[in-house]
């Protein structure tokens, strides 16, 4: 063998995946690498895939917890098709993990697993190590139990935490494999444990060992390196989806001079949004954990008639129960966030799997005529802006808005550039002040059809909402059947209005030609991706992405126009592509749909689009 | 804050024409309502009333006040939210044996269970009268009704006894004809902070009429109803001679002058013991071995979920070194770049 030992080789991009049981601490590993990465200036986005068992059987498939990273010098925007380099801590992580690994990828494994009782645990009938093909990839058998014992002989622990240790030592050996510093995850373990120094000392001494032992072992040489990407100067963080969201709201309700009301009930995958509002007590923000999913809605709907900015936070299956009350908040015209993250349904379905799948429910899934604004986030980072867009409108028109987001955005992470909170919009809630002379609360105050806003406490203003339809402008129970469909079209004509007040949908490419791809929501970064690579490789193609659903950008005919061939991806059955039917009957639209739980692969999509782009 | 000209009773009153049935108790209840808001003398614009669906529902468009006629069930999560949002406010839930028993039910308990600081005011007539006769959580089992021809064979739900297992603090019992106590009922809860149910036993006179007929009958009334005062002896009847007693761990009535009773040996009601075991026995009793037991039956001093809500935030804030989200963004690691 040729002695390889001081060889870096420069990549643009890698991808690693951590895998262990749902006890083995991988989306803890995985996050201490991303954070690493982030601050050295890589961009990067990351995948946890974890399963909803909190602790399924020790060493089964159905326990494996994996965390991909994507990080590079360049712009990322998915979390990698294939990884790089895997870790697994089991023989159920490899045989679970084995068709995500690359060719000639790195497999580190912790040899002291592989066990005939483990490797029957995983449920395979021949050790996982020697179905692989030896050539195929460059894998590494490292003793990691052992050598963790090893490390921490001198110091006072039980077996147990020992082997809780594991995941530092292969996340040492990563680090080594990459080049990067131990310096903030070493920062990052004194404050976690800041009580038991014992520990500290132990994550420290194994994360160090598992580094010294990649330096000397000769399999795992050349090392890599990946500069940092060129990006806009600014002070950055990691942020996942759902913090993002939170933290969005809790900027649009400064913005709007309204106190913030979270009504929610826990739920998977968006029990974080509750979770983070409600540690953000510290700047007065009201969260209420309700006994179920409706008094989460409903109590925010209270909240919205005392003049507050209210969301309620859910997945698919809170949003049905949600339903009802939704309707209300409709008919008496009060802003509300409703905030989705999807997941796989339906049912308990797949709750820690991300999916688009409530695209209809959230459009169409009421009774009665029942229009709200719709809208998608598309990024991790970028649902910090889609919040205060729901906010915003929600609160300035007078309406409910349903937030998409999704498993993938809600869980995903990315490095974000801290917005200077001075430099966002103001939002203008129509609130009506005292003194007010003759106040009428269905009277339209302007162009848009909205409403004005009169909270309880003001006087004079004293006035009676409720379900029952109201007579337009008095806001008096009407049982007049013209009144009916006058109020059906002030509500729904409302929210068309809010075209008015939303950006044009963007195209990427050329604004005419053989095939556009669509998409919307959480799949941007996959499409994205694809869009470029093709569009590099000569194809003739063109990108558009939505965020706002319902209404749709005004330019969105004349874009969609324009273009041979039109092709919907998403991960559900085709409901935007049918959505967009219903409104564009003159356009024909093809569909790609994956429904697997998983966010799209970029090299699927870019087969799909070929494929698309031959038939005639 | 400058008090407004004392209002009264009509100025509660909404332009709206009210649409009960005539005969229907809950006139009389919006009667007692008004009379109360006007005797608290807070400006109109401090109260807000929020009902579910149901006859006793409709309550909010009478009300010249802030109110909401919401869904089925749901008034107390809502009326919730309204009043975390703003504590400042009077706010009261108006719901019925539909409502807050069966569709509500889970609201009903935790709303109680939290403390929030509410009036709410349960009107059961021990039917579904707005969908026209079909019996209710609360309806006698045995009942005959639309939906159960052949007569309930379901257990019914007694409303205080709900309450007082789900922690509820402030229980009391009243009857639509009788306004005035009604009315000092009400008034008495909207001073109590913390979540106050009002059970009003209310006829309806189309589907259920003459549910309460026993204990609202006019010459035997005062042999049928104790109505209960904190700190005084729990003595009634025409003659003012009949009492409860505790005998071992059951309550008993008695007949003062009689086996050698004297008042002395007569129970003295205590609401505000936070021991909920003798209010239950209360709750509990019926006619015709019992009178039925009116007035406030439980009232415990305990703070109420939305003072403490606030109090919690209030503390975080002080001592929190967050002070603008600004501050929370830049928290934990970040970089420049």
């Amino acid at each position: 063998m040729t002695d390889t030992k001081d060889k870096i080789t420069e990549l643009d991009d890698v991808v690693i995946r951590f895998s262990g049981d749902s006890g083995d601490g991988m989306q803890l590993t995985g996050t201490l690498f991303s954070d690493t990465s982030a601050l050295l200036g890589n961009d990067l986005l990351t995948f946890p895939d974890y399963p909803a068992e909190i602790r399924a059987p020790q060493g089964t498939i159905g326990g494996v917890s994996g965390f991909q990273v994507h990080f590079g010098q360049s712009e990322i925007n998915t979390p990698g098709d294939y990884a790089d380099v895997l870790v697994a801590m089991n023989p159920a992580a490899l045989t679970a993990n084995i068709k995500w690994i690359k060719r000639g990828g790195t497999i580190i494994i912790d040899i002291d697993s592989f066990t005939e009782k483990n490797i029957e645990r995983a449920g395979c009938v021949k050790d996982p190590l020697q179905q692989l093909g030896f050539r195929d990839y460059n894998i590494v058998k490292a003793p990691i139990t052992t050598l963790t014992r090893e490390a921490l002989k001198g110091l006072n622990l039980d077996s147990k935490s020992i082997l809780r240790s594991k995941n530092m030592f292969a996340l040492g050996m990563v680090y080594w494999l990459f080049h990067r510093p131990l310096e903030f995850t070493k920062k990052y373990i004194e404050d976690k444990f800041k009580k038991i120094p014992v520990v500290i000392e132990a994550n420290k001494t194994v994360l160090k060992a598992g580094y010294y032992y990649a330096e000397t072992v000769e399999a795992l040489h050349p090392s890599y390196s990946v500069a940092p990407a060129s990006i806009e100067p600014g002070t950055y963080r990691n942020i996942n989806g759902n913090i993002a969201t939170a933290w969005g709201l809790i900027a649009a309700a400064e913005k709007a001079g309204r106190k913030l009301f979270l009504g929610s009930y826990p739920i998977t995958p968006a029990s974080e949004i509750l979770q983070e509002l409600s540690k953000r007590k510290d700047l007065g923000v009201k969260t209420f954990q309700a006994e179920d999913e409706i008094a989460g809605v409903c109590t925010a709907i209270g909240a919205s008639f005392a003049g507050h900015l209210a969301v309620t936070s859910t997945s698919g299956p809170g949003l049905s129960l949600k339903t009802e009350a939704i309707g209300l908040a409709i008919i008496m015209e009060l802003p509300l966030v409703i905030v989705n993250v999807q997941r796989g349904g339906p049912s308990t379905g797949l709750p820690t799997k991300t999916e688009q799948s409530d695209l209809m429910q959230a459009l169409y899934g009421r009774h009665g005529e029942s229009p709200l604004v719709v809208m998608a986030a598309s990024s991790p980072r970028n649902c910090f802006d889609y919040a205060f867009e729901a906010a915003r409108i929600a609160l300035e028109h007078m309406t409910p808005v349903i937030l998409l987001t999704d498993g993938f955005l809600a869980n995903g992470s990315e490095p974000w550039r801290i917005p200077d909170i001075d430099d966002l919009p103001a939002i203008h809630p129509p609130i009506v002040e005292e003194g007010a002379e003759d106040f009428q609360p269905y009277r339209r105050i302007n162009d848009e059809l909205v409403r004005g806003w009169a909270v309880p406490g003001t006087k004079g203003l004293e006035h009676r909402l409720g379900g029952l339809e109201k007579m337009a402008i008095t806001g008096a129970v009407s049982y007049v059947p013209e009144n009916h469909q006058v109020m059906t079209y002030e509500r729904e004509n409302k929210v068309k209005h809010v075209q008015r007040h939303i950006p044009d949908v963007k195209v990427y490419g050329d604004t005419s030609g053989e095939m556009l791809l669509i998409g919307w929501g959480g799949t941007f970064g996959h499409l994205y991706t694809a869009y470029r690579q093709l569009k590099k490789e000569g194809y003739n193609l063109s990108f558009v992405h939505f965020n706002y659903i319902k209404p749709l950008p005004a330019n969105t005919h004349e874009v969609l126009k324009n273009f041979k061939k039109l092709l919907v991806c998403e991960l559900n059955l085709g409901q935007f592509a049918s959505y967009l039917r219903l409104n564009f009957q003159d356009l024909s639209f093809m569909q790609y749909n994956k429904i697997q739980g998983l966010p799209f692969k970029i090299e699927e999509i870019k087969e799909q689009i070929k494929k698309q782009l031959e038939v005639q | 804050m400058v008090e407004t000209a004392k209002l009264a009773p009509k100025d509660f009153k909404s332009d709206q024409e009210v649409r009960w049935c005539a005969g229907c108790g809950d006139h009389a209840v919006l009667s007692a309502v008004h009379r109360s808001m006007a005797e608290l003398g807070l400006p109109k614009e401090k109260y807000v009333v929020i009902s579910g669906i149901g006859c006793s529902s409709r309550f909010p468009y009478y009300m010249n006040t802030y109110a909401m006629h919401s869904i089925h069930g749901r008034a107390a999560a809502i009326a919730s939210g309204v009043k975390v949002a703003n504590p400042e406010l009077s706010v009261w839930v108006i719901t019925g044996d539909g409502d807050s028993m069966a569709i509500g039910g889970n609201h009903f308990i935790h709303v109680l269970r939290r403390n929030v600081n509410l009036n709410i005011i349960l009107l059961n007539n021990q039917i579904y009268g707005l969908t026209k006769g079909q019996y209710s959580p609360t309806s006698l089992e045995g009942q005959i009704t639309k939906t159960s021809p052949y007569g309930t064979v379901e257990t019914p739900f007694s409303p205080g006894e709900l309450a007082i297992g789900a922690k509820g603090k402030f229980f009391a019992r009243t009857l639509d004809n009788n306004v005035s106590l009604t009315t000092s009922i009400l008034t008495q809860a909207a001073r109590y902070e913390g979540a106050a149910l009002i059970e009003v036993l209310q006829n309806c006179v189309i589907y259920n009429d003459k549910a309460h007929a026993y204990i609202t009958d006019k010459e035997m009334k005062d042999d049928r109803q104790l109505i209960v005062e904190h700190g005084k002896p729990m003595i009634y009847g025409k003659e003012r001679n009949k009492g409860i007693v505790l005998d071992g761990l059951k309550l008993k009535t008695v007949t003062i002058g009689e086996n050698g009773i004297t008042e002395a040996d007569i129970l003295i009601h205590d609401a505000q013991n936070p021991d909920p075991v003798l209010h239950q026995m209360l709750v509990s009793l019926n006619p015709p071995e019992f009178p039925m037991v009116l007035g406030v039956l439980r009232s415990v001093e305990a703070e109420s979920y939305d003072m403490k809500f606030h109090r919690q935030i209030e503390q975080v804030k002080s001592t929190s070194n967050k002070k603008s989200l600004q501050d929370v963004l830049h928290s934990g690691n970040v970089w420049k770049v």
